[in-house]
């Protein structure tokens, strides 16, 4: 595996994440295996997204070949290998929500982030399409499992439901104001 | 964050729903123990386990998560002696398109499907559990887990439960945005933290050859919620309040063309197909008329406004007599959507009205399975990027006259072939708009 010669995350853990790590490990007394999903959760909260050194890190603290972890993260969209926007717009592209138009709703918030929404937005580690200036990054993801309140979008932790397209270039503006993180 | 919980309608029966409705409601443990919280817990834990199992059993509870199956008779395939470790393995995956009910309890009552797991657990002798909730929902991971805390914090969970002496932990697993591990044998590889193929059945299941090669029951959020209903009411009153083969409430997820969509929790058969839409979500929009229903979620097939169908059923004097009944008085319960060739899958009702080009609907839905294809089988893999290629073609006016005739033959040779139940799930709606709606079909394959 090529290492990313931009990026050494593995030599930059926190002891509050080591520390995380090392809890989330003993929910899984049976297979230490198991803990490859939170400790990918967890590697991708803190970089923002998982390099080769993480992936190798990770496998080599639950005793794994660095493929066993690489194939998680080529199969799970929730994982990509390289930085996204700071804040992550998911917006549903399923049946109720595309009913209730959630196409010109993914549409009206890459313009009012600054993306091309022609670009092609499917995962295998890759982020989704992304703004120049790293602000926002805009996918469609399916279902969400609220399609009683379609149509609806995530931005990052929070569900927004009901979603108009006439809202959404102030949506954009508030999140734009939140600065880099320290 | 989740929206704010409507009223009741009057032929609603909020069970699993009843603590959420009530005003000033929070996911706490100390609000939860006032409204009678952990009393079916203990009560469980005073009855022996296989009664518990009866008692389920009796119920006539079916699974919540799609396939419908008996939950009390999925339980008695675990040999609570045979001196194996045992795992249950809660589905809060809740990815199926059309789906929104285990969302609500999640966030809102934790605690309820906390103590409805615990009670599973003493029925099945399991004392490792966990709760897998997909990563979407992060604010539920973060609220269950918290109430799993407060449990133990009180005594339910962990070591010597209540005085008991059983002892069971639990834990929350988060998935990462695939739409198969919802699939019961998927789900348990992806906590094994292996790429989440599903395994083939037989010899894989879930009861046998389950989670680290252990018996494992996998329960859906609601019906696991259930459990903790049956106790308390006790099997009979639970059962009387659905259909013989179906007993006690079901949420009813309803999306789509009407006027109020939301959530429904009705006694089992309590309404028609048409009391739903027009009665309880009141109706489709102004000018509108009901085109199509896809009943139980994305896969379920479809259903079309102006069917009739003939179902066979026991007459007075125990004849089977056929009937014609329309689509608008379909009731709502697993064995009337059986009889109809449909099913009521996971509760989610997706309502179209007649603005819908059905041939955009389906591509819809094609997309959202060739995108979510594990990709472990042919069949499965190739033919559901296909017939997704295929609408797409149409949709733009590029078909060819054979299309729907391909079409078709591509979701017959995936059905029925393949290590999971996706296979069916990604035909059905392929094979059913099809058959149901050929004249929209044949127009769309005409290039122009
Ligand atoms: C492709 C596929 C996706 C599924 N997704 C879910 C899901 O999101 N949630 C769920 O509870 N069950 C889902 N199921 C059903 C599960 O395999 C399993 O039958 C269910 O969780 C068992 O619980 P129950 O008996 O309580 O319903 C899915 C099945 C298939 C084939
Ligand atoms: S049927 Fe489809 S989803 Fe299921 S195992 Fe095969 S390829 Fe994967
Ligand atoms: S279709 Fe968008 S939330 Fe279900």
């Amino acid at each position: 595996m090529t290492t990313d010669p931009t990026t050494q995350q593995a030599a930059e853990i926190p002891s509050e994440l080591l520390a995380e790590i090392e809890e989330v490990i003993t929910h899984y007394p049976v297979s230490k295996r198991s803990a490859s999903l939170p400790l990918l959760h967890l590697w991708q909260r803190q970089f923002g997204f998982i390099d080769d050194s993480g992936v190798e890190w990770i496998a080599a603290k639950l005793g794994l070949e660095s493929i066993n972890i690489l194939e998680l993260v080529t199969f799970y969209p929730w994982f990509r290998r390289e930085a996204a926007g700071r804040t992550i717009i998911r917006v549903c592209r399923t049946l109720a929500c595309a009913m209730a138009g959630s196409y010109e709703v993914r549409e009206k918030f890459c313009e009012a982030a600054g993306i091309d929404a022609d670009q092609d937005h499917h995962g295998f580690g890759h982020a989704p399409p992304t703004s120049h200036d790293g602000k926002f990054s805009v996918e469609f993801v399916e279902c969400l499992a609220s399609c009683g309140s379609a149509p609806v979008c995530l931005i990052n932790d929070d569900l927004y439901e009901n979603v108009t397209p006439d809202e959404i270039p102030t949506l954009v503006q508030n999140f734009a104001a939140i600065p880099a993180q320290a | 964050m989740v929206s704010l919980i409507p009223q009741p309608h009057a032929k609603e029966r909020r069970v699993i729903f009843g603590n959420i409705s009530q005003p000033n409601w929070a996911p706490d443990i100390d609000t939860y123990l006032a409204s009678g919280g952990y009393e079916a817990l203990k009560k469980a834990l005073g009855m022996k386990p296989e009664d518990v199992v009866g008692a389920v059993k009796a119920a006539n509870l079916r699974g919540r998560g799609g396939a419908g199956f008996p939950c009390g008779v999925k339980w008695s395939f675990i040999k609570r002696d045979d001196g194996k470790p045992h795992y249950i393995v809660v589905n809060g995956d809740e990815s199926e398109p059309g789906t929104f009910k285990d969302r609500y309890i999640l966030h809102n009552d934790p605690h309820q499907l906390v103590e409805g797991l615990l009670i599973a657990a003493w029925a099945n002798n399991v004392n490792l559990a966990y709760i897998y909730i997909r990563c979407e929902f992060p604010h539920a991971a973060k609220i269950v887990w918290n109430a799993i805390k407060e449990a133990k914090a009180r005594g339910f969970v962990g070591r010597d439960i209540c005085g008991s002496g059983f002892d069971c932990e639990i834990y929350v697993h988060q998935g990462a945005g695939a739409y198969i591990c919802g699939e019961e044998t998927s789900l348990l590889e992806s906590l094994e933290g292996k790429r989440p193929y599903p395994r083939i059945k037989p010899p894989y299941f879930p009861a046998v050859l389950g989670l680290y090669m252990s018996p494992t029951i996998v329960n859906n959020v609601e019906t696991l919620c259930h459990v903790k209903h049956i106790i308390n009411l006790g099997p009979e009153e639970y059962a009387k309040m659905g259909t013989p083969g179906d007993g006690g409430t079901r949420t009813m997820c309803v999306s789509g063309d009407v006027v109020k969509p939301g959530y429904y929790e009705l006694p089992c058969g309590a309404v028609t197909l048409g009391e739903l839409i027009f009665d309880l979500c009141g109706g489709l929009k102004p000018g509108r008329k009901l085109k199509a229903v896809i009943p139980g979620g994305s896969s379920a097939k479809v259903l079309r406004a102006d069917e009739v169908y003939k179902v066979k059923s026991k007459g007075p004097d125990g004849e089977m007599v056929e009937k014609e009944i329309k689509m608008l008085d379909v009731v709502m319960d697993a064995a009337s959507l059986a009889a109809i060739g449909t099913m009521v899958g996971s509760g989610g009702v997706m309502v179209l009205d007649d603005s819908r080009s059905m041939v955009w609907a389906l591509n819809n839905l094609n997309q959202f399975y060739a995108h979510e294809s594990c990709g472990q089988c042919t069949p499965c893999r190739e033919g559901s990027l296909w017939m997704s290629k295929m609408t797409t073609r149409m949709l733009a006016g590029q078909g060819a006259a054979q299309d729907p005739a391909t079409l078709k033959n591509v979701a017959d040779n995936i059905a029925g072939r393949t290590v999971c139940a996706f296979g069916e799930a990604c035909a059905w709606p392929t094979q059913s708009f099809l058959a149901k709606f050929p004249e929209e079909f044949a127009g769309a394959a005409v290039p122009n």
